[in-house]
């Protein structure tokens, strides 16, 4: 059966309870909820006076009521120190999400440390230190002081790129404009870490190089210009579960024409009608359904293309619109570079340099550089020539009376992750920026986002470009010392296999130096560990919420805060920025990363004075902070773009709707912030002008791809599912979600199934020449046959397994083209027994 | 207007490219609870026994309207024809669902051919044959399904539920 929790009746929400104001700290959207907290003792009661939504509960409330909320949305925290029952619902009045909740953040509540009703017991509390032959809790103090002798003595005896260090750089969950700023200014400011990557990717570096060197950065519209457009082009996103209520609140209702007032009234003088929908996706995606289902098949255009071929649709779609001359001209003579420059002698095979791997020139110059006739574009993608010109129409022939159409280009992880990222997201803008739609109402051309941002650090020049390829360093065997915040490679990075071998035996290397040691002083231990270090091993420092799979090889773990547990400042995609008032207290003694990074470097400090180091020492000052406010003001406040009009008590009184970033200026206390970027023209290169890119088609670019493609049977897509968050870091112990996914799905083709022998649920091996996983397979209709799709990065059986290490010119992996074999393991296992497999697709009936 | 009645409204109101039509008549005529709801105060709330329906109404994968546990709380009986667990009657294959979506309170409609609770609102789908659980959707629960028990007479009767009813803090006001 399927997982209930017997729970019938929830404690109401009394009148003057507190209310906090929280943006959900999942997924990149940041929909607007509140926290409710009330002493454990007291309860609302069903009497219009006695609740805080003043209604009569004793009556059944109607649907999309703000009186309501599931089991999900509550529980019993700490606050203070006092128990307190906690209610987190979606907030009406939030523009992002008008009071939707998400099957991820709608789960907040439950998702919280509670010792009263045991959830997310797998938070740490306290901090871990490997000693008598495994994690033994003990002070702050003495965990800091291992991680600075350590970190100290191999930096200074052999150098800063000895410190390896993986740290988050984004928002919300456990990221935070405080949170970027506290490691940021430890690793880049006070340290010159060189050799340092980010959560999802093997080296620091944009995802979106590409945009960012055209002069358009990546979020520049506004989520309303989805209820502007006359034309929304989804190219590599699932929005319906991994932008959930960024497409149910602002995509759906210009499908239905609910915004064609709205469209009138901002945009008289043209014609308007319900929006069309571009979905490229190799997969028929449970959006593409939805689309359908709201804007009618004839107004959806869903095209199926081959793996790894969307530079080559991009492209050909672009020369169309060149040729039938269906560019906004004014908008490339005044806004766009006009004079051609040199193509690279050995381009399109090499760019410019590695870290250039492209080549920016004019409109022209661009055109002739990426063109590709509709046929050509036809054989390389598989797609129909006619689909082809019909989403060049759709995206850019004029409506009657010649009016430009208003073309919205959201993109993400299905070409981020995906064939010639440079070039790829480079061909995309093009179209973008040769019809004139950026800084317009109802254009944009849009990263789509996994997770919200909160980046403002100092200077990471010193990184290089191409950034180090930090699990390459990793695996042959460098760097000495790992500091890890918030990531766990073993599920989410590419080579994983070997990757994991390789950091087991060198951490191991570690902990058996450490055992060895037991007994002895400090400086015993610290000489046995430097020892191990000098012979191979490595010394592995993690700073997370829970004790995280890579986090098996840890030798000291650190117990982090989350947004709730401490403010915390984010923006989401479309720059909106929000603070999270904290509504609860960390698990044990667990701090925000921002004062825990504060911490490490008074320690180092303190140590490299014991050592003789004073100069060095010197550079680990300036981090008195007392809360993660100091943190802020230190960070945003005095950093970011007219970051000295924000604080916290302005964004408290701005709610949950913010404002845009940039700040432009204050209106009494009020910020004003920014809809859009780009509205006057002026892009982010040093002209003001946007570039084009030459970027012609070059086949499977990264090493290895083309062969794994030829040997094996089968497309391993993968990505994410809507009832999951991220890696399933906290949803591993969520009931909810682990009775759905006790292993990740693999969506297969029926008659590939039954080939093989496997029936639905059936554990599946799914192996290459990178390395192997696991997963359950799921009988889908609507897969093509030798193309399957797993949820990525999930604890019960990584994809990145089998993703091998091939990157791109910028190092940027290549999750999406993967291809592996599939053998039945066993059959469905007793926790896949009662899943149901059918169809994900809604129907009317 | 009865409330359950406004909630099939906004399906109608809200939902005119979706399912609508389909899902406003599911709720269209339903067998009153045989006994009135009461609160308690108890930990869990105190059910009504509540006759819905004898076996011999049902017609194999057809839903028939039910309100449980008070006339303000629409939901089905089906009988699949395939046994199931939790599945009463002589056949184990008569289940018992709310049809109130426990996302955003929109009504369900039944796909016969799918044998899934389907929701206009936002696109999320139930399985009937497994509990209830959401093949794919918004809710951050299950659909809440009936306690069911057939007498001698073959009788069906409601008394209790699994999970907590849309916009409602108590299943039983």
């Amino acid at each position: 059966m399927a997982f209930k929790r017997q729970i019938d009746r929830l404690p109401i929400i009394p009148a003057d309870a507190k209310k906090h104001n929280v943006t959900c700290h999942y997924c990149i959207v940041g929909c607007g909820y509140h926290a409710y907290s009330w002493p454990v003792n007291k309860q609302g009661g069903t009497a219009p006076g006695q609740n805080a939504f003043g209604v009569d509960l004793s009556e059944q409330q109607p649907a999309e009521t703000e009186a309501w909320y599931a089991p999900s949305m509550y529980n019993i925290v700490r606050q203070g120190g006092k128990d307190v029952h906690l209610v987190i619902k979606p907030d009406p009045n939030c523009v992002v999400n008008s009071g939707l909740g998400s099957i991820r953040g709608a789960r907040m509540a439950e998702m919280r440390y509670s010792t009263a009703r045991s959830t997310q017991q797998q938070r740490l509390t306290e901090p871990l230190m490997w000693r008598y032959g495994s994690w033994q809790p003990t002070s702050w103090d003495d965990a800091l002081d291992l991680v600075a002798r350590v970190t100290a003595k191999v930096v200074v005896d052999k150098g800063e790129d000895e410190l390896i260090v993986s740290m988050f750089d984004h928002g919300g969950s456990a990221g935070g404009y405080e949170n970027t700023w506290g490691t940021g200014k430890l690793y880049f400011e006070s340290m010159k870490v060189k050799n340092c990557r980010i959560h999802n990717r093997p080296a620091y570096n944009s995802e979106v190089h590409a945009t960012r060197d055209m002069g358009v950065g990546e979020l520049n519209n506004a989520y309303e210009d989805a209820e502007l457009c006359d034309t929304i082009v989804a190219v590599g996103t699932n929005s319906l579960e991994t932008q959930t209520n960024y497409f149910l609140n602002h995509w759906v209702p210009n499908m239905r024409g609910a915004t064609l007032d709205k469209k009138r009234l901002m945009m008289p003088d043209e014609p308007h009608a319900t929006a069309k929908v571009i979905i490229i996706d190799p997969r028929r995606t449970v959006t593409v359904n939805a689309c359908e289902v709201e804007a009618g098949k004839e107004n959806v255009l869903h095209l199926a293309l081959k793996s790894g071929t969307d530079l080559a649709l991009f492209n050909a779609i672009f020369t169309h619109i060149a040729e039938k001359g269906w560019v906004d001209r004014a908008f490339i003579e005044q806004h766009t570079l006009r004079e051609a420059t040199t193509r690279p002698p050995l381009y399109p095979a090499r760019g410019v340099a590695d870290s250039n791997p492209g080549h920016l020139s004019s409109f022209e110059d661009a055109v002739e550089g990426c063109r590709l006739s509709v046929a050509e574009a036809a054989e390389i993608t598989g797609l129909d020539p006619a689909d082809i010109v019909k989403a060049a129409e759709w995206i850019a022939m004029p409506k009657d009376g010649g009016k430009r159409r208003r073309t919205m280009i959201g993109y993400e992880k299905g070409i981020i992750w995906g064939n010639d990222n440079y070039r790829t997201n480079g061909a995309l803008v093009n179209i973008a920026l040769a019809t004139g739609n950026i800084g317009q109402l109802g254009g944009g051309c849009v990263r789509m986002g996994g997770h919200q941002e909160g980046y403002v650090r100092p200077s990471d020049a010193h990184v290089g470009r191409p950034a180090p390829y930090v699990d390459q360093i990793l695996i042959s065997g460098k760097g000495g010392v790992h500091h890890v915040w918030a990531c766990d490679h073993y599920k989410t990075t590419l080579n994983a296999t070997e990757f994991k071998r390789v950091y087991n035996r060198r951490t191991n290397m570690v902990k058996e130096a450490m055992d060895a040691a037991a007994g002895g002083t400090r400086e015993d231990l610290v000489n046995a560990i430097v020892a191990a270090v000098n012979g191979g091993g490595l010394f592995a420092v993690h700073v997370d919420i829970i004790h995280s799979k890579i986090g098996q090889g840890a030798h000291v773990i650190l117990p982090a805060a989350e947004s709730g547990e401490m403010n915390l400042t984010s923006m989401n995609g479309e720059r909106r920025m929000r603070l999270v008032e904290r509504y609860m207290d960390p698990p044990g003694s667990a701090k925000p990363d921002c004062l825990i990074a504060a911490a490490v470097a008074q320690h180092m400090e303190r140590v490299l004075r014991e050592m003789g180091q004073d100069a060095y020492a010197e550079q680990f000052k300036g981090y008195d902070w007392q809360t993660e406010e100091d943190a802020f003001m230190d960070g945003y406040h005095k950093h970011a773009h007219n970051g000295e009009l924000v604080t916290y008590d302005r964004l408290r009184a701005l709610g949950n709707n913010g404002f845009q970033e940039p700040a432009q200026r204050l209106e009494g206390e009020t910020i004003i912030g920014t809809d859009r970027l780009y509205v006057d023209g002026n892009f982010s290169t040093d002209d003001g002008r946007a570039r084009f890119m030459d970027a012609p088609w070059r086949g499977l670019q990264a090493p290895g791809k083309q062969e794994q493609m030829a040997k094996y049977d089968f497309l391993i897509n993968n990505g994410r599912a809507n009832i999951a968050w991220q890696n399933g870091f906290l949803d591993q112990g969520n009931d909810f979600v682990m009775d759905r996914l006790p292993y990740p799905f693999i969506e297969m083709n029926p008659d590939d199934m039954e080939s093989l022998g496997i029936k639905e649920g059936d554990l599946v091996e799914v192996y290459n020449d990178a390395g192997a996983t696991q997963a359950m397979a799921y009988p889908t209709a609507t897969a093509r046959k030798g193309e399957t799709f797993m949820l990525f990065g999930w604890p019960t059986g990584p994809q990145g397994n089998v993703v091998n290490a091939g990157v791109n010119e910028l190092v940027l992996p290549n999750y999406k083209q993967t291809w592996g074999n599939i053998r039945k393991i066993a059959d469905a296992p007793a926790s896949v027994a009662h899943l149901t497999f059918k169809s994900k697709e809604y129907s009317a009936s | 207007m009865p409330k359950c009645d406004r909630l099939v409204d906004v399906g109608r109101r809200q939902f005119l490219r979706g399912s609508a039509a389909t899902a406003a008549g599911a709720v269209a005529v339903a067998v009153a609870p045989s006994a009135p709801a009461k609160a308690a105060g108890a930990a869990r709330v105190d059910y009504p026994s509540s006759r819905l329906a004898n076996v011999k109404d049902l017609k194999k994968n057809v839903p028939l309207d039910v309100l449980y546990p008070d006339a303000d709380a629409p939901g089905v009986l089906l009988k699949l024809g395939t046994r199931v667990e939790g599945g009463v009657g002589p056949d184990g294959d008569i289940v018992g669902f709310t049809i109130i979506c426990p996302h955003k309170g929109f009504p369900l409609a039944y796909s016969a051919d799918k044998r899934t609770f389907n929701c206009p609102g936002h696109y999320s789908v139930f399985d009937p044959e497994k509990g209830g659980q959401q093949v794919w959707g918004q809710a951050t629960q299950n659909l809440p399904q009936y306690m069911l028990r057939v007498d001698d007479k073959g009788d069906i009767h409601a008394e209790g539920v699994d999970e907590l009813l849309y916009g409602r803090l108590s299943n039983v006001l």
